[in-house]
């Protein structure tokens, strides 16, 4: 295979070889993701256990929306990072210039890295703290074959929206120099609005409603209730379509930046 | 180590070098801002999901939000504190593959005093700040006695004991393995996160665990008891709850003595 294609698989094989060269930083990071996924179970159950239908869930979504938010934080790099935070870096030593003048779009290039990273999270951080957690407790699993693809293609849709969003975080280089307080205040955000401290059904009111709709649901909401089955049939195809339609329009902001971005490149120094 | 000039000698250097980084921060002064105020949302973040949870229900193991809410500042602050001080050691993994500590190692200066104040961030103070704001708000429902207002000053500074033991023991694993910091997150972070809820969510083998192996829950919980006046809801007996100086005590003695033997087998990355 020989188009430009192979390409993008290419770059997505390096970066699944380079995520995976860490198994002491992958093993640990594997551990802290079950302790934290024990611990967050045990307090989930014991708001469930006073109100055991708060939400519209029962005990055993609640116990396996904790672990799915475990084995998403690092497959959609929930808290920051990935590819585009590689982009950040060479923006501000001035690298970015070289990105300019390859024949790959840098937006493609990026998405293919943070893909290749993500199918690597998915294998060691995504699954294998799901695996810890249906040994410890008593996990929901996807009811049938409709299920099963629905939640895959929420995933990636998913990765997605996170993807863009690191990705015009990370273009806030190119205009303040000192990215951290931005990265900080939008990670608190992702955190915050993807449900992970929370879940969103918990919300109460006007502001419930908003959050669901919100692009950071469908890091981990909507994916959850697909999983879950709380999302079937006509409400998993209008899930899917808020996740795809932030996708969409995120993506585009994305490539509407880089070419004002591109015109004010100026090498630092050079 | 048990000298006290010695030990005031060693405070010095640590406030000498802190105050350098504080300086070099503050040259970005809008940056500083936002990390400080970011900090401060960002932990506030997690008291305001258990405000959501408590919208669900009216109590969490049995304790109102109130009692919820000491028993999270009092974790908070200590933590906080403790991170404040000692929590760059965290990056001892880094500071050996750059070969920092090389470097850190022939200056005249204690090898512990150094590495906690290598890139000093004043900022975490804003964390300090929000946990002793929701510590404030619980301590408005606490029906107050002297000897309670003395406990809970001394939870503080036996929780941000515990907390600064955990900090520079578990990342003496970086001395062996330099690319596993993340598990110290899970003793550290986890530790901070186990506390800011009532241990009464645990089932009983976990609290267990939690009075005798990993002691974390003497960071506030057995104290907590006595100044809320509850019953131990697991039936431990009344003086485990002014216990939390002597497990801080044991805790920074046992860190302190893995540290040491970190740094005697350390041997450079060579490079």
């Amino acid at each position: 295979m020989n188009g430009p294609g192979s390409l993008y698989v290419a770059i997505a094989t390096r970066a699944f070889r380079r995520y995976s060269t860490y198994t002491g930083a992958t093993v640990a990071g594997i551990f802290t993701n079950s302790v934290f996924g024990v611990i967050s179970s045990f307090v989930l159950i014991a708001v469930w256990r006073a109100n055991p239908d708060a939400g519209g869930y029962d005990t055993t979504d609640v116990v396996t929306y904790v672990w799915l938010g475990q084995a998403m934080i690092m497959t959609i790099a929930l808290w920051g990072g990935g590819a585009p935070a590689d982009l950040a870096a060479r923006i501000k030593s001035g690298d970015v210039a070289l990105d300019f003048y390859r024949p790959v779009g840098i937006l493609g290039w990026y998405l293919a890295a943070d893909v290749g990273r993500s199918a690597f999270h998915l294998l060691s951080r995504g699954l294998v703290p799901t695996l810890v957690g249906g040994l410890l407790f008593d996990l929901r699993y996807p009811s049938g074959p409709w299920v099963w693809m629905a939640f895959a293609a929420s995933l990636p849709l998913a990765l997605l929206v996170s993807f863009a969003i690191r990705f015009l975080l990370a273009m806030t280089a190119f205009w303040i120099l000192d990215d951290q307080g931005a990265t900080l205040l939008a990670s608190a955000a992702a955190v915050f609005f993807s449900g992970l401290t929370v879940p969103l059904v918990l919300f109460p009111g006007w502001f419930g409603d908003l959050v669901r709709v919100l692009p950071w649901a469908s890091y981990l909401q909507v994916p959850a209730d697909v999983w879950l089955g709380q999302r079937s049939g006509w409400s998993a195809v209008a899930g899917l379509g808020l996740q795809a339609g932030w996708a969409a329009i995120l993506l585009g902001a994305c490539a509407l930046l880089l070419r004002v971005a591109e015109r004010r490149v100026v090498v630092q120094g050079g | 180590m048990a000298d006290p000039r010695a030990l005031a000698r060693h405070a010095r250097a640590y406030v000498d070098i802190s105050a350098l980084w504080v300086r070099a921060a503050m040259a970005y002064r809008a940056s500083w801002w936002m990390l400080t105020i970011g900090g401060f949302l960002i932990t506030g973040i997690d008291f305001v999901g258990i405000w959501i949870l408590f919208h669900n229900v009216d109590a969490l193991g049995g304790f109102t939000l109130q009692e919820v809410a000491f028993l999270y500042g009092g974790s908070g602050v200590a933590m906080a504190l403790a991170d404040l001080f000692v929590g760059r050691i965290e990056r001892i993994g880094q500071m050996i593959r750059l070969g920092k500590l090389d470097q850190m190692m022939v200056r005249p200066v204690p090898l512990l005093v150094q590495v906690c104040a290598d890139e000093f961030a004043l900022r975490r103070i804003a964390r300090v700040l929000q946990a002793a704001l929701v510590l404030g708000w619980g301590c408005t429902y606490v029906d107050w006695t002297p000897s309670r207002a003395l406990l809970t000053g001394v939870m503080i500074a036996a929780g941000t004991a515990i907390f600064f033991a955990l900090f520079i023991g578990f990342a003496c694993i970086q001395f062996w393995t330099t690319d596993s910091a993340e598990v110290a997150n899970a003793f550290t972070y986890g530790g901070n996160t186990l506390t800011s809820y009532p241990l009464s969510v645990f089932p009983s083998e976990v609290v267990k665990g939690l009075t005798f192996f990993f002691p974390i829950a003497f960071v506030n919980w057995y104290p907590s008891l006595q100044v809320l006046g509850r019953d131990d809801p697991f039936g431990y007996p009344d003086w485990t709850q002014y216990l939390s100086p002597v497990v801080a005590v044991a805790l920074v003695a046992l860190a302190l003595l893995v540290w040491r033997t970190g740094v005697r087998q350390y041997r450079s990355t060579g490079s």
